[in-house]
């Protein structure tokens, strides 16, 4: 199933949310919203989902026009930041909400629940009430649950965004897994950059209630369409009117015409990378990525002088 | 939705507010001005106000005791608090004249010294049915608001070096002045009307012992012009205070609202 | 004041006004037991307790169905004029109970606006109807401001991941909407049977108080009392039994409080 979304506006009172924005998703691919908060991300989820309706433009899902049909009639699976559990249902029962709903028989739905549970790695706890769950198991159910209903196409509004880093990271690799597993097209919304690059085959990057870029991961941090998309996505000093990201500055302990001088503020060891704070003649602050090794040949030291050279840069016009 | 509700809430009340006009404003102020009438509401709105600020200083004690202290039988006492709520006012009246009416064990001479508890027939009757009436009022607005308290204020200002009792009149005070109010208020607009609870121990002598509502009762009988008219007024009086009290709640309130 | 001396004042306070009096009531009762008895298994009084019983469940079926459509549009409803609602549904908490009768009296009676009923036959005024009309006006809130605080706190999610699961707005609203309030409703219809079966004021006024056929439980207290000449028993048997219930009301506050129901 692929999704279209064509020329989505809608405005809240005098706020527009989304201006004309027109995103194409794949069949089977995995593909990133990402954005700062209010750039849209969620409410173009919501309205491909059906849960909420666009001032203008219209959604397709695998070829059949779908705007102005409610949820129930879209065949979507939506996973909830806070989970929406049913708190009043077992895990059991929240997962097999969707098979009741159609009216499955139920040797089927004991079947699938206990797949789906064996699946996201919550069997034994098929009798247990959210609240007797942590955040990621809470989340995992609410994925089992979406996943129930075998959705032509999955849905998550910032899944882990509630979750703790460690969580976050396990769930990020797994959902990546799952995916691979069983190729539903899957759209997850995430203000996470590095969660958006680890995870999606294809990654739009919005502002504003507008689409900036959308790419592959490493075409989206390499080639950044504007500055934007290359201050959002991984980090980016302007030296002038250009962009440069901190591993792409050299730094040598000599000047040779092309660099700037600096004095070292800090030298924070980051386990395998190094980060140097630089500030140079009139004030401003850089910093620098670098390794270890490099560090160490260098014998990089706080009030050091030293001088740097962008080996790589960006100018956008 | 908003239509039944106009139905089944307004229009009995319009009724009484249009019965109050079927002698016209003449009619209508002779009524309200009568002596007995004059009397009873007099009666109704001192006793309800003496009452709700007893409940008040109490019920605030009584919500601090249960929220910051503990001893055997806390909960059992917490639970009691709601049984005004839970009684029918006719049993309260009941309940109360067991112990403060004609057969009470409370009756003692000691030379010439004389104690009788028997308050019926007495205005201090109606003072105390209101009581036992009002108290969950105040102490279950207050009690949350306790609950909620950061002890780590109290704890500041005591460490600045503020006394027990500068730490309650300028830190907890404030905080729960609000929640107060709100018990306050409702136990007014429950004092003023209340019937059940007094229309036995007081006896209902006119211009004595007799409450609004006590004579509201009787005058509908023979005057239902006049009766609503009574009415009316007693309504504009509960009105009139719930705004006034609402009025110091937005006040005292207002640095919250930022 | 110390803690000791707080301590002292509130439970001192508290014996004096509730306690004390309660137990009173309770000993005076215990005296005559045969007159209680007598009084409570009288056919006027089982009339009466059947009365209540009626109107009571009348009420809080009424007022179940009402306060939960209510604190839905309350909450979620995009009616305007909702806070107005809000106000309204309060009101029958601030308004004395005679004044409530008078206002049935006025509306319902031979002369009223909505008199019709009365003048051809269908008696409300002094008959059942009015007390179950009375009854249901002053129950009116309870309901709803169990369930309004609880709904504003689960918010819609639950229902919009039931939609996307298939269900329809029916289907969401029995499947998830009603069970995950039902302690609030369950606490509601506690607080509503408590004030129906307690109720006075109102119904003294329009029931016209006809022992055996228009008499409630509370009534038939105060006609008990009326009537015992200096014995009390008979007043005391029947309260005693209203108090019993009044317990049982509070024993299940307690209980419920737990489950999540908001006081």
């Amino acid at each position: 199933m692929s999704i279209a979304a064509l020329r989505i506006t809608k405005r809240f009172d005098d706020f527009v949310a989304l201006d004309d924005v027109s995103v194409d998703v794949a069949k089977g691919s995995l593909t990133a919203l990402l954005g700062p908060s209010g750039s849209g991300k969620s409410t173009l989820l919501r309205i491909v989902a059906g849960l909420e309706s666009a001032d203008a433009g219209s959604v397709v899902i695998d070829g059949v026009d779908v705007t102005g049909r409610p949820p129930q009639d879209r065949g979507v699976g939506f996973v909830f930041q806070h989970y929406a559990a049913f708190k009043h249902m077992t895990v059991h029962d929240n997962v097999a909400f969707g098979l009741k709903i159609r009216k499955r028989p139920k040797a089927e739905i004991a079947d699938r629940v206990h797949r789906l549970l064996k699946l996201v790695q919550l069997e034994g706890l098929a009798k247990r009430y959210p609240s007797q769950l942590s955040g990621g198991q809470r989340q995992r159910m609410g994925l089992a649950r979406a996943l129930a209903i075998d959705p032509a196409v999955l849905l998550l509004d910032e899944p882990f965004g509630a979750l703790d880093a460690r969580v976050r990271a396990e769930l990020r690799e797994w959902l990546r897994r799952l995916h691979d597993e069983t190729h539903t097209t899957t759209v997850i919304v995430t203000h996470d950059q590095e969660e958006a690059m680890d995870v999606a085959d294809q990654v739009a990057v919005m502002s504003n209630g507008r689409i900036e870029q959308v790419g592959s991961p490493r075409s989206v941090y390499e080639e950044p369409a504007n500055e934007f998309v290359m201050t959002f996505v991984g980090q980016a000093h302007r030296l002038g009117d250009t962009f440069v990201r901190p591993h792409d500055l050299e730094v040598t302990l000599e000047p040779n015409g092309a660099t700037r001088e600096v004095m070292i503020e800090r030298v924070v060891h980051l386990g395998f990378d190094v980060r140097v704070e630089l500030v140079d003649g009139v004030g401003e602050r850089l910093s620098v990525q670098t390794t270890r090794d490099q560090a160490e040949l260098l014998e990089l030291a706080p009030r050091q002088i030293v001088y740097v050279r962008p080996t790589r840069h960006t100018t956008f016009s | 939705m908003t239509t039944f509700l106009l139905v089944v809430v307004v229009l009995p009340i319009a009724a009484v507010v249009w019965k109050s006009t079927g002698n016209g404003w003449s009619g209508f102020w002779e009524v309200v001005s009568s002596p007995q009438a004059v009397a009873a509401l007099k009666l109704s709105v001192i006793t309800a106000t003496l009452a709700v600020l007893t409940t008040a200083v109490f019920g605030t004690i009584i919500a601090w005791v249960l929220v910051r202290d503990s001893f055997a039988g806390k909960s059992l006492v917490n639970a009691i608090i709601d049984l005004p709520f839970a009684l029918p006012t006719i049993v309260a009246g009941l309940v109360i004249m067991a112990l403060y009416g004609p057969r009470t064990p409370l009756d003692v001479t000691i030379g010439s010294f004389h104690f009788d508890a028997d308050i019926t027939f007495t205005r201090t009757a109606i003072y105390v049915a209101l009581l036992f009436v009002t108290l969950p009022f105040v102490v279950r607005t207050v009690q949350p608001v306790l609950i909620e308290l950061d002890r780590e204020l109290e704890d500041a200002a005591r460490s600045l070096g503020a006394s027990g009792f500068t730490t309650f009149r300028r830190i907890v005070l404030p905080a729960i002045l609000p929640g107060v109010l709100s018990g306050v208020a409702m136990a007014f607009a429950r004092a003023i009307g209340e019937i059940g609870a007094i229309v036995l121990i007081a006896g209902n002598l006119p211009f004595k012992t007799e409450a609004a509502s006590i004579h509201l009762f009787y005058r509908i009988e023979q005057d239902p012009e006049g009766a609503a008219a009574v009415a009316v007024v007693l309504l504009a009086i509960s009105f009139g205070v719930l705004l006034g009290i609402g009025a110091v709640r937005w006040h005292v309130t207002r640095h919250e609202r930022g | 004041m110390g803690r000791y001396g707080l301590r002292v004042v509130a439970l001192g306070y508290l014996t004096l006004i509730l306690i004390a009096p309660l137990a009173m009531m309770v000993w005076r009762t215990a005296e005559d037991l045969d007159g209680a008895w007598a009084a409570i298994t009288a056919p006027d009084t089982i009339a009466a307790f059947e009365l209540t019983l009626k109107v009571t469940t009348i009420a809080v079926v009424v007022n179940t169905v009402f306060g939960i459509i209510c604190a839905l549009l309350i909450v979620r409803g995009n009616v305007p004029g909702r806070g107005f609602l809000n106000a309204f549904v309060d009101l029958p908490l601030s308004l004395s109970p005679v004044i409530v009768g008078l206002a049935l009296i006025t509306l319902y009676g031979a002369n009223g606006w909505l008199g019709w009923f009365q003048r051809h036959g269908h008696e409300i005024v002094f008959a059942t109807p009015s007390i179950v009309l009375a009854t249901i006006f002053v129950t009116l809130p309870f309901v709803v401001r169990e369930v309004v605080p609880t709904l504003r706190e689960i918010g819609t999610e639950q229902e919009q991941a039931a939609h996307t699961l298939g269900a329809s707005g029916w289907q969401a609203f029995w499947r998830i909407t009603l069970p995950s309030i039902r302690w609030a409703v369950v606490y509601g219809v506690v607080l509503t049977a408590a004030r129906a079966i307690g109720e006075y004021g109102a119904v003294a006024l329009v029931s016209g108080n006809i022992a055996g056929e228009t008499q409630t439980a509370t009534l038939r207290v105060e006609d008990a009392y009326q009537f015992s000449y200096g014995n009390y028993a008979p007043a005391y048997g029947i309260a005693f039994v209203l108090a019993a219930t009044a317990i049982l009301v509070l024993v299940a506050m307690l209980v419920l409080q737990p489950k999540g129901a908001r006081h």
